[in-house]
């Protein structure tokens, strides 16, 4: 994965006083946002997100970068109305586990929150916490 | 090998007391466990503590010296966190420890101070269970997490909100007697079902309350039970712990716990015991999906049958295996650190005849506690016996 970004420090970062940026995850987030996601895959086709050394699902060491699909289909979902106080301001909404293929992604659905259903197709951008500011996954119904 | 017999419990009530610390919560738990097993503190040879997030709540860390010295003990202490699992874990090290020999006198608990956060606070604190760069800043809370589980769960095998509800009517009506818990009041199905939504499909009566509370053993060697005189009647006579990927989202499944299914193989397989020799259980209902996928990870049920158990009356104190006699994390509470040893602490009582859900389980010789931490990444499972 490239530093160049990250160097700059112009981008993602959190301020909820946890230490500013998230090599890996916040190199996925600029990519996503820049429509070219990627997951990473081991040798036995089982996907997961960086940083990661090591598949969660077999142990293999050699995971390589592939795009990320542009679209994948609900699993499940829920609404939240009773959130955190990051996403005060944000309640209710929609969060969801989006199947991509071989990896699966959490986040925002940014549709009516009674509308998600399970088997919708959804593309991943990222957004905002309406309250906090901070970066997100978010999902736009395609 | 030493057999691990438990000598004495300590329960404080369960509830909502924001003002006190965790190091007097603990005391009051740890002395009532010491006094019940006439066991002097300076017996005790390491203490065993269990406590999730006492950073956030009461910015303590370092709690294991902290919490001998509230109970006079001068010892080895250690604090275990595996988020709600922290006191399961507990006890599995302390029966450890004894069962090899290390030591014959052991103090195992835990506490959780919860209510001083507030509802929002206690919601962003418990969070820290789950994955905090995919899916907590995704918007997940815990409620959510299970409801995620129970929306999966309801789409792989059918089952509904009004079966749930069933699970959140028995725990209260079980807790009615329970002079320990958070909850003494009836619900009835309708009121489960009419309650604000939390993360749809769960509502309030879902879900457990914040509550603040500790619980406490004193384990002790058979050999040691035998030289003082110790009234002992209870075992535990197998653990077994079980793990899984921390994210919801990297799970094979949504709705199956087998973090619950190892530890309880590995449990069941130390015992001596299958699922069919449980009489009485006490299991992780944070959520009242979650006590359907722990009887079913546990073997007491195939997949997808877990769903009616309690509609149907087989899990309630008038079934074959009632399940929370004591009323589960649901209406008895859940301080989170507490909870692991509580369990164990109640079904000593069950079965040893001084619980006052005791006539609901008499006869019973085997209970099985069940513990598990964030959705289920940690799980521990303790089979207790009556063997005196």
């Amino acid at each position: 994965m490239s530093g160049d970004e990250r160097d700059q420090g112009t981008t993602g970062g959190s301020d909820r006083g946890r230490g500013g940026r998230n090599d890996g995850f916040d190199d996925l987030l600029d990519a996503i946002e820049a429509g070219e996601g990627y997951y990473l895959r081991c040798p036995n086709d089982h996907g997961s997100l960086p940083p990661r050394r090591v598949c969660p699902h077999c142990g293999a060491r050699d995971l390589d970068e592939h795009p990320l699909p542009e679209s994948g289909t609900v699993a499940t979902h829920t609404v939240v109305r009773v959130p955190t106080p990051q996403f005060a301001d944000d309640a209710p909404y929609a969060t969801a586990v989006v199947d991509f293929g071989t990896v699966r992604l959490t986040g925002v659905v940014d549709a009516d929150p009674e509308a998600v259903e399970t088997g919708m197709t959804v593309g991943a951008t990222v957004g905002e916490s309406r309250t906090s500011g901070e970066r997100l996954v978010r999902f736009v119904p395609r | 090998m030493s057999e691990v017999r438990i000598a004495g419990g300590g329960l404080t009530r369960f509830g909502r007391f924001p003002d006190r610390t965790g190091r007097d919560l603990f005391a009051e738990a740890g002395l009532a466990a010491l006094d019940e097993a006439g066991v002097d503190p300076g017996e005790i040879e390491h203490l065993y503590f269990g406590n999730f997030m006492g950073e956030l709540a009461e910015h303590q860390g370092h709690m294991g010296p902290q919490m001998a010295e509230a109970v006079g003990v001068r010892a080895p202490a250690t604090r275990y966190e595996s988020a709600c699992a922290s006191s399961g874990v507990a006890v599995r090290e302390a029966v450890r420890t004894v069962r090899t020999g290390e030591a014959d006198v052991v103090l195992v608990g835990g506490a959780e101070r919860m209510t001083n956060m507030g509802t929002a606070g206690a919601t962003e604190g418990l969070s820290i269970a789950a994955d905090d760069l995919y899916e907590i800043r995704a918007g997940m809370t815990f409620p959510a997490a299970y409801a995620l589980m129970a929306r999966a769960y309801f789409e792989e095998f059918g089952g509904s909100a009004e079966d749930l509800a069933h699970v959140a009517v028995k725990n209260h009506e079980h807790a009615l007697p329970n002079e320990h818990a958070q909850f003494r009041s009836s619900i009835t199905v309708e009121e489960a079902l009419d309650a604000p939504r939390i993360a749809d499909p769960l509502g309030l009566y879902d879900s457990c309350p914040i509550t603040d509370g500790a619980s406490a053993a004193v384990l002790v060697s058979d050999d040691y039970a035998e030289r003082a005189g110790l009234d002992a009647p209870v075992a535990v006579t197998g653990t077994g712990q079980g793990g899984d990927n921390l994210a919801l989202q990297d799970r094979e499944y949504f709705a199956r716990s087998p973090a619950t299914a190892d530890a309880a193989e590995e449990a069941y397989a130390d015992a001596g015991i299958g699922p069919g020799d449980v009489d009485v259980a006490e299991v992780h209902d944070c959520f009242t999906i979650a006590e359907v996928l722990a009887i079913e990870a546990l073997g007491f049920y195939d997949p997808g049958e877990g769903i009616g158990a309690a509609r149907r009356g087989e899990t309630t104190r008038h079934g074959d295996l009632p399940v929370n006699l004591s009323g589960g994390l649901k209406a008895k509470g859940h301080p989170v650190g507490a909870t692991g040893v509580a369990q164990v602490v109640s079904l000593a009582r069950l079965l040893s005849g001084t619980h006052p859900r005791a006539s609901d389980a008499s006869g019973a010789r085997v209970g099985l506690a069940h513990n598990a931490g964030g959705t289920v990444a940690s799980a521990t499972v303790h089979v207790l016996e009556v063997v005196a």
